[in-house]
C-alpha cells in the first residue's frame, strides 16, 4: 500500500503544472473529469507504439498479446468491484453508453402497465434513456423527490416501488449536489417486488469502494475518464442472470456466434454486448488507471477529501451571500453553490480568467435545479490531488468575482 | 460612423489591457451602457436561449437604420452584448448583412461566440443578421 502524501501524488499528474492565464491552474472540475497520472499516459503510448492490433481475432502473435491485455483489465475491473465472474463486466464507452445499453433492453422487455422508479436528483443519462425506453415500451417512468438538503425524500417509498416497478434507476452520488444516496435500502426494496436496479456509480467510485457482490446489485456502471482513466472507456458490471436476459444492444462483430442470411446466434456474455472493435488502448490503460488508485489506501483519500471540503465550505461561509445547494449528510467532495445577485455564468468567466476551473451550470441535472429554483450552480469538486492552498486561491480568487460583479 | 470603424475603435480601446480581470471590468462597466430592451417587451419571441445565460433582444427601423435593444441576465454576457450593439445599432440593414466580426477574435473574446459556449451570444449575432436581412429594401 502506498503511503498517502498530496505533494508526491501531485507530480504524478503532469497536467497539474500547467498555467492558464498565466495562472497556476487550480483544477476543481473533477466532477466532469479527473486528470490522469503519467502512467495511465505512458499505458496509452506504449500499446500504440509496440502492441497495437486488432483483438478477439488474430491468429497472430500482436493480436494475441493485445487480446491478453484487454481481457486482463477485464479481471482488474472484476476485481475492483468484486464482481463474481469476469463476464459479468462490460466495456462501454462510458456511464452514458452504459445505460443505455441497459435502458435498450429494457424498452423491449417493459410493457403497458410496468413501471420505472428513477429520481429527481439523476444526470440527464440516468433520465432521458429510461424516458425513451417507456416512450418505446408503454411502461411509466416515476421518480422519487428531494428534499431540502438534496437528499432523497424516502417518505413515499414503499408505494413508489410497488409490484409493478421492473427497474429502479439511481444515482450513488449525486453529480451536482454530492449526496451519497442509501442504495443499500434501495436494492433491499427493489428487490424485495422483484424488480431490477441499476446504480450510477459515475461520482462514487473515486471517492469510496464499492462491493457488487456484497450490494447484491444488479447493474453498477460507470466511466473511467471520472477515475483517473482515458476518455471513452467505460463500464457495465451485472449480474450474469441479469445480463443474460437483456437482448443485445448493438449488432455487429465480436458479438455473434453464428451469422446467416436467415438470422444470426449471439455470442456469450460479455461479448454479446461488445460489437465492433472497442477502445483497446482506453481499456488496457483503465487497468493501470485502477491499479494506480488501488495503491492507496482509499480510506485514507476519503478522510483527505472530507478535510477538503469541509474546509471550502467552512472558507465559502464566511464570504457572505453564498448559498450552499446539497448539505446532506452524506456527501463527497463536490461544493455547489449560488452567489446572492451574481450570475453563474459570471462567476464561472472571472474564476476561469484567475486560473480556477470550476463548472457552471445546470450539471446536466435540470430537475435538481427546477427544485431549488435557480438556474444553475458555481460547482467545485475536489479530488485527492487538490490542496489547501489551492482553496484559498479560489476563495481568494471568488472575492475579487464578487466585488466586480456586485 | 461605419461598422469597421467602430470595430476598430473598439479594438484600440482593449488595446492597452493585458490583463484578463482589467479587460473583464471593462466589459462588466460597458454592460452598464446597454440600450436596454423594456421590461414589456421581454416576451418569449424575443428570448434567445443559452445553456449558460439567456439573452433578449428587440429591434426597430427607424430612419433607414436597424437599431437594437437587448438585456442579459448575466453581466459578462451584457458586456458583450453591448459591444456588439455598438458595432450593429444604428447600421443600416445591408452593412450589418455583410459585416464580419473580426473584432470579437481580436480582442480575445472569441471564447464567447463559440458554438459550443451556448450563452446564447452566437444565437443572438445570427438573429441581428437575420433582423437585418428582413429589413433590407427589396
Amino acid at each position: 500500500m502506498r503511503k498517502f502524501d498530496v505533494n508526491t501524488v501531485r507530480k504524478d499528474f503532469p497536467l497539474l503544472a500547467r498555467q492558464v492565464y498565466g495562472k497556476p491552474l487550480v483544477y476543481f472540475d473533477n466532477g466532469a473529469t479527473a486528470q490522469k497520472p503519467q502512467v495511465v499516459i505512458d499505458r496509452i503510448n506504449q500499446f500504440y507504439k509496440e502492441e497495437n492490433a486488432n483483438i478477439h481475432r488474430g491468429v497472430h502473435h500482436l493480436s494475441q498479446v493485445g487480446t491478453d491485455l484487454y481481457e486482463e483489465s477485464r479481471k482488474t475491473i472484476q476485481g475492483f468491484l468484486n464482481a463474481k465472474f469476469s463476464e459479468e463486466i462490460i466495456f462501454t464507452k462510458g456511464t452514458t453508453d452504459s445505460i443505455n445499453l441497459v435502458a435498450f433492453g429494457y424498452s423491449k422487455m417493459l410493457k403497458p402497465g410496468d413501471e420505472v422508479l428513477i429520481t429527481e436528483m439523476e444526470h440527464h443519462s440516468n433520465i432521458v434513456p429510461w424516458q425513451m425506453a417507456c416512450e418505446y415500451s408503454g411502461a411509466t417512468c416515476k421518480y422519487i423527490p428531494l428534499n431540502e438538503k438534496g437528499e432523497l425524500d424516502l417518505s413515499q417509498i414503499d408505494s413508489l416501488i410497488n409490484s409493478n416497478t421492473k427497474v429502479v434507476a439511481v444515482t450513488h452520488v449525486s453529480n451536482s449536489l454530492g449526496t451519497i444516496n442509501p442504495i443499500e435500502k434501495l436494492i433491499e426494496k427493489a428487490h424485495k417486488v422483484g424488480a431490477r436496479i441499476l446504480i450510477d456509480g459515475a461520482q462514487s467510485l473515486q471517492h469510496f469502494k464499492v462491493d457488487v457482490q456484497a450490494l447484491d446489485v444488479d447493474f453498477y456502471v460507470f466511466s473511467g475518464h471520472k477515475l483517473f482513466g482515458p476518455t471513452g472507456t467505460g463500464i457495465l458490471y451485472g449480474k450474469k442472470e441479469a445480463l443474460d436476459q437483456l437482448p443485445p444492444y448493438q449488432g455487429g462483430g465480436d458479438m455473434i456466434k453464428e451469422v446467416k442470411m436467415r438470422g444470426t446466434t449471439y455470442n456469450e456474455l460479455p461479448h454479446k454486448f461488445e460489437a465492433g472493435t472497442p477502445n483497446i488502448a482506453g481499456g488496457i490503460a483503465l487497468k493501470t488507471a485502477i491499479d494506480y488508485f488501488d495503491s492507496f489506501d482509499i480510506q485514507d483519500l476519503q478522510k483527505y477529501e472530507q478535510e477538503l471540503l469541509e474546509y471550502a465550505e467552512s472558507e465559502i461561509k464566511k464570504l457572505g451571500g453564498i448559498r450552499i445547494i446539497g448539505e446532506a449528510d452524506e456527501k463527497v467532495s463536490v461544493l455547489s453553490f449560488v452567489v446572492d445577485g451574481a450570475h453563474h455564468f459570471d462567476v464561472g468567466t472571472l474564476l476561469d480568467k484567475q486560473g480556477i476551473a470550476v463548472r457552471t451550470g445546470h450539471h446536466c441535472t435540470q430537475p435538481v435545479m427546477d427544485f431549488f429554483g435557480i438556474s444553475g450552480t458555481v460547482r467545485a469538486s475536489f479530488a485527492f490531488y487538490n490542496t489547501k492552498e489551492e482553496i484559498d486561491q479560489f476563495i481568494q480568487a471568488l472575492k475579487r468575482a464578487l466585488t466586480m460583479l456586485g | 460612423m461605419k461598422i469597421e470603424e467602430i470595430e476598430n475603435e473598439i479594438i484600440d480601446e482593449f488595446g492597452v489591457y493585458d490583463d484578463w480581470m482589467d479587460k473583464y471590468e471593462y466589459i462588466i462597466e460597458l454592460g452598464k451602457d446597454l440600450d436596454l430592451i423594456q421590461e414589456a417587451n421581454k416576451t418569449d419571441d424575443k428570448l434567445i436561449k443559452g445553456c449558460q445565460s439567456r439573452v433578449w433582444l428587440d429591434s426597430e427601423m427607424k430612419d433607414g437604420v436597424l437599431k437594437f435593444y437587448a438585456d442579459s441576465d448575466a453581466i459578462i454576457t451584457k458586456g458583450i452584448i453591448s459591444l456588439l450593439l455598438r458595432v450593429f445599432s444604428g447600421q443600416k440593414p445591408e452593412d450589418i448583412v455583410t459585416a464580419e466580426l473580426d473584432f470579437i477574435d481580436k480582442i480575445g473574446l472569441q471564447e464567447h461566440l463559440s458554438p459550443t459556449r451556448a450563452n446564447g451570444l452566437l444565437s443572438m449575432v445570427k438573429q441581428i443578421k437575420l433582423l437585418a436581412l428582413q429589413n433590407v429594401e427589396k
